[in-house]
């Protein structure tokens, strides 16, 4: 187990050491670099000039790579062009309210998709596992912002019953304060996994009845019931946590779509708009901040895998 | 061995053209696959065969003809705010979703499937490191990435189909390696090395060839994910600059007007994204019942 643990974690250490050198790099591809962005594009070239040298950006790459990562080390991110704050602090006020609202779907998916794909194994190739099947197909090709739409058309424009915006607050309590327009975007988000974590939950469902545990349970005669619902479906959630880490990426990226179309202040919406005013410090802070999140999150996946599986456990070297 | 050999050698390419033919009639014989191939036939015509019978103009706006509803002055689909012709517009942002999907979702299957390959024959610390490189590119949202790239380069469809096709190879890298790894310790590999065939000869020739089942199957799920990425950067107004449009790109024009009630700027664009997405779907499932059947009569 600790061998596996340190192999684990040297992985992701090497990995988010490639994730640095990406962000580096296209960082440093951008046009003017940092001196058009903070110096404004009509500035002289003696004053680029003496901004570069000022802050090393006339040093090789290596050099400027290794303060770049001391920055990292100290959290600095940079500063915002556009909104004349540091990265850092930009994202730590956003981060707090995307992990609200993937949180929020995430757990709504889950209660809807477990049961969901635990019912649609148990019916195998009827005519309501199809049914589903093909409902889930559909909703696995329909994109995040479209599913937003409709529920907006839907909710606000033709029902009015909820509200079209997300609630517009700077705290964490003012979201849920305003809870009636915490629903649209939440329910977005949890429709767009649903398609996604039932189709896991039904094949891990699948692969636990055929298994040996499955006919010594029945054989000792427990109950139907109590063989689905408490040893299949206890065993079939661990492939569901390794799933969840790396869904991460694919969370961020609904999230990113659905703050942009609900006008939710979180991490997405600010990544939306720096996209529009070409605020990279902000964008690629971001996708740091993402990634990191990304490698920790599967990291810990698997060590939970390892953790609450045996068979997981015995497997490892 | 030496008398047998010959014999066994002969019935060897009937065997594998009937292995073939089976697959076909597997993949013709499940239902979804044939409905996804229909679907998939039928939006190529009405895209690129289309705009052939229903003229209209793409390139120049008419603001007196803005936001007709369906059916009025010849319109079938209506017009949008600057009075395009949906239904026009959805042809030719048909193509460019199309050529898009399918040309970004072809260079990332060629990437993946030889940074795969070389992964999975090399084995050792070279297949570690480069393996190491598919997780942070895995952990960096292709999404996020592309928007970064839209920003600094002119998202034009060649420009579009470069990025999204090097930012989304990772997943077929990570299955072929998965085969290469299999494939590498097979004795008509370890007889081609022994005769001393090269490794460049082992990878294209050997490990490629045998792994295409998974690479053609995965090729069709790449396109599907490579045109609902396309809609996204569109849909979030960073795709390609107009006159030029795409599905995604509809939409996003049209979500100014939902309160208005105009579904036609919204709903025929989500519709075909949806039914293009499904129509690959379908048939990369087919493919791969077919494969694994066919590989199960070996």
């Amino acid at each position: 187990m600790t061998r596996f643990l340190l192999k684990r974690i040297g992985q992701a250490v090497v990995v988010i050491f490639f994730v640095t050198v990406i962000v580096f790099l296209l960082l440093h591809s951008v046009p003017g670099g940092p001196a058009h962005g903070i110096l404004g594009p009509k500035a002289s070239p003696q004053a680029i000039a003496e901004f570069n040298r000022e802050h090393g950006f006339d040093k090789s790459l290596v050099q400027q790579y290794w303060a770049y990562l001391n920055e990292l080390f100290h959290g600095d991110l940079g500063e915002s062009y556009t909104l004349n704050q540091s990265v850092a602090s930009l994202i730590g006020q956003r981060i707090p309210k995307t992990l609200v609202l993937t949180g929020l779907s995430t757990l709504v998916a889950l209660a809807v998709a477990i049961p969901l794909g635990v019912w649609q194994a148990r019916r195998r190739k009827g005519l309501a596992d199809y049914a589903v099947t093909t409902v889930v197909f559909v909703g696995y090709a329909t994109p995040v912002f479209f599913l937003a739409l409709v529920l907006v058309i839907v909710f606000t424009q033709k029902t009015q019953l909820l509200p079209p915006q997300a609630p517009q607050t700077q705290s964490i309590a003012g979201l849920f304060a305003d809870s009636r327009a915490l629903i649209l975007p939440v329910l977005a988000g949890a429709i767009a996994t649903i398609a996604a974590f039932s189709r896991y939950m039904r094949s891990a469902v699948l692969d636990n009845l055929a298994e040996d545990y499955v006919r010594t349970a029945r054989a000792k005669g427990a109950s139907e019931r109590r063989v689905v619902w408490l040893h299949i479906m206890r065993n079939s959630l661990t492939p569901i946590v390794a799933m969840l880490g790396y869904y991460l990426p694919v969370l961020f990226s609904g999230a990113l779509v659905i703050e942009s179309v609900f006008n939710y202040p979180g991490m997405g919406l600010l990544f939306w708009n720096a996209a529009q005013t070409s605020d990279y410090p902000i964008l690629l802070g971001a996708v740091l901040v993402i990634a990191l999140a990304t490698v920790i999150g599967s990291l810990l996946a698997d060590i939970v895998q390892a953790l609450i599986d045996p068979r997981v456990r015995g497997t490892i070297k | 061995m030496s008398l047998s050999a010959p014999v066994a050698a002969e019935p060897q390419p009937v065997r594998v053209a009937g292995s073939y033919r089976r697959m076909a009639t597997l993949f013709f014989a499940n239902r979804l696959a044939v409905t996804g191939l229909v679907i998939l036939a039928a939006l190529l015509v009405f895209c690129f065969l289309g705009p052939l019978i229903h003229h209209t103009d793409q390139t120049h706006t008419n603001l007196s003809a803005a936001n007709l509803s369906p059916g009025t002055g010849g319109h079938l689909l209506g017009t949008d705010d600057v009075g395009h012709d949906v239904l026009g517009r959805l042809m030719i942002g048909g193509q460019t979703s199309l050529e898009i999907g399918v040309a970004a979702g072809l260079l990332a299957t060629l990437i993946g499937t030889v940074w795969g390959a070389i992964s999975g024959y090399a084995g050792g610390w070279l297949d570690a490191l480069m393996m190491r490189v598919v997780d942070a590119g895995i952990a960096i949202p292709a999404l996020f990435l592309l928007l970064v790239t839209a920003t600094i380069l002119r998202p034009t469809v060649g420009v579009q189909i470069l990025i999204i096709g090097c930012v989304s190879w990772l997943v077929p890298a990570r299955l072929v390696r998965a085969e290469a790894l299999s494939l590498r310790s097979r004795d008509y590999v370890q007889a081609m090395k022994a005769m001393g065939g090269s490794h460049r000869r082992a990878v294209f020739r050997h490990i490629i060839p045998n792994a295409i089942g998974t690479v053609v199957v995965n090729a069709t799920f790449q396109v599907a994910d490579a045109i609902l990425l396309i809609a996204y950067v569109s849909f979030l107004g960073l795709g390609v600059p107009p006159p030029k449009t795409d599905w995604g790109g509809m939409l996003s024009k049209g979500i100014s007007y939902t309160y208005d009630g105009y579904w036609w700027l919204i709903f025929p664009a989500g519709v075909a994204i949806v039914l293009v997405v499904c129509a690959f779907n379908a048939i990369g499932d087919g493919l791969r019942d077919s494969f694994e059947v066919r590989l199960e009569g070996r």
